[in-house]
């Protein structure tokens, strides 16, 4: 056993965190306020080739390993949640076409993913469906050449922005994934404001009224939208939601240690009251431990083991509410200056409790880890 | 051929833990069956046997039995090879 970053690893880690700190942070507390997400943002993520990370080569993308990938989200993490979710919505997409689509479609899309032209979103999620995802209302019906789509989608990310939906239907009464574009006739998008955390995800709900689209568009096949489509998309999703944890709470941790030094209370810095290391030392090291696990989960994806699945269940679930504590104690540290927008913890807190919420709520992953531990421990 | 059976056999052990599972067996009639299953089953086949499982693979029918399994890897390896 060896844990150790290659060369390149190293040089992409380097690369992230220079690009996170001169682009991504500097405009991430005006994007939370104004719910809104620059155009500049996804245009040097573009150039950099960030769009493509997860895309092969072949098709124009960087084709990253899944380790730097990791880095890659563990670093936008750090900077701003609703860059990261951005990176990966539209990698779910991407990789979903990757694997499931003909090669027509692969040719088609994959280039212009990469290069940022076009942006994914998942469209799982509805008004009366969420953690029950195989209960999805709408439809899809087969008519001549086209599938016609009927229904709603509701907090999808970017879907303010995105050119093309990976959107989830029940076709013949088997859950189907399909991808429709922007243009499609019958296909409309509603912003949605409001939100507490990652503000800046142009979230939309999504409208298909008689959505008319080329029948070549389904991916993978009748009855696999869940099972084979929706599940490789969100094992992705979890992946990068748990490295974004990471670099969140490593971003709180940093902002803790920073106040502790400085802030003077009783005649000496807060750093030197035991109380104050105490949490300092929970964050390390629950920082660390969740580090590892996507370390972990990140190695056994690269290598195809089907036991990266779990894994990356168990890194998700405790990297988000390891978010939220260690979010929490940063704000604590900060006393009243950590309530207040002047300092980004609160913004930090906000966004911590998201993970909690996308790509399977924490209850959802308490339901799949014990079930799997039934099976497979005793 | 047997060494395939035998790979397969222990990796869907893991999922009929209290069910010897006969080699023409219908495994999507046992109803244990979930994504996390299938999903999985995907990645070990791809890893195990060294082939890419696509849109034109996912027949219900390729993955019902181990027998079923079985044929659909060696028609996968005759195709790349
Ligand atoms: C910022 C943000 C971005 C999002 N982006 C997307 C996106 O891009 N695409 C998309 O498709 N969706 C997206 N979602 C939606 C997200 O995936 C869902 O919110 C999530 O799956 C939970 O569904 P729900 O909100 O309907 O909660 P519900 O499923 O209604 O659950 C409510 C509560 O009950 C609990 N619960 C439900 N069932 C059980 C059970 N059996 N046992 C125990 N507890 C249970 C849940 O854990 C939760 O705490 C996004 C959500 C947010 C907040």
């Amino acid at each position: 056993m060896k844990i150790e970053f290659t060369p390149e690893q190293l040089k992409y880690k380097e690369e992230f965190r220079i690009f996170v700190d001169t682009v991504i942070i500097p405009e991430a507390d005006r994007n939370d306020r104004d719910e809104h997400m620059c155009t500049e943002i996804y245009k040097k993520m573009s150039e950099k080739g960030y769009m493509g990370s997860m895309i092969p080569r072949r098709y124009g993308g960087l084709e990253m390993d899944m380790i730097t990938l990791g880095l890659l989200n563990e670093e936008f993490g750090r900077g701003c949640s609703s860059a990261r979710s951005l990176l990966t919505v539209h990698g779910m997409v991407a990789l979903a076409i990757n694997k499931w689509c003909v090669q027509e479609q692969k040719d088609y899309w994959l280039p212009k993913m990469a290069s940022g032209k076009v942006i994914g979103a998942f469209g799982l999620t509805e008004p009366n469906v969420g953690s029950d995802a195989k209960s999805v209302e709408t439809t899809a019906v087969l008519d001549g050449d086209y599938y016609i789509l009927n229904g709603r989608k509701k907090w999808i990310t970017m879907g303010q922005i995105a050119d093309l939906f990976l959107i989830f239907a029940r076709c013949e009464d088997k859950l189907t994934a399909f991808l429709v574009e922007r243009k499609s006739p019958g296909f409309s998008t509603k912003p949605i404001n409001g939100l507490m955390g990652a503000r800046a995800s142009m979230i939309a709900e999504v409208i298909m009224e008689n959505c008319r689209i080329p029948k070549e568009n389904i991916v993978g096949a009748v009855g696999t939208g869940l099972s084979h489509v929706a599940m490789s998309s969100l094992d992705y999703g979890r992946y990068t939601v748990a490295c974004g944890c990471v670099g969140l709470a490593q971003a709180c941790l940093v902002e803790s240690l920073r106040y502790a030094r400085k802030r003077r209370q009783f005649g000496q810095a807060l750093r030197k009251n035991q109380l104050i290391q105490k949490i300092i030392t929970e964050m390390v090291v629950n920082i660390e431990a969740a580090r590892l696990l996507c370390l972990n989960a990140g190695y056994l994806k690269e290598i195809g083991d089907p036991d990266s699945i779990m894994a990356i269940w168990n890194a998700k679930y405790f990297a988000s509410k390891m978010a939220v504590q260690v979010a929490s104690d940063a704000v604590q540290i900060h006393g009243a200056n950590g309530c207040c927008r002047d300092y980004p913890v609160e913004r930090y807190y906000r966004d911590a409790k998201i993970n909690e919420i996308i790509e399977g709520t924490t209850q959802m992953h308490e339901v799949m880890i014990a079930t799997n531990a039934f099976r497979s421990y005793v | 051929m047997e060494e395939k059976i035998i790979k397969i056999k222990a990796f869907l052990a893991k999922f009929f833990r209290k069910h010897e599972l006969q080699e023409d067996e219908d495994i999507f009639a046992l109803g244990f069956v979930n994504s996390l299953f299938a999903m999985q089953l995907v990645m070990f086949l791809e890893k195990e046997f060294g082939i890419v499982i696509d849109n034109k693979d996912l027949d219900l029918n390729n993955f019902r039995t181990i027998k079923a399994i079985v044929a659909f890897v060696d028609h996968k390896l005759n195709l790349a090879s």
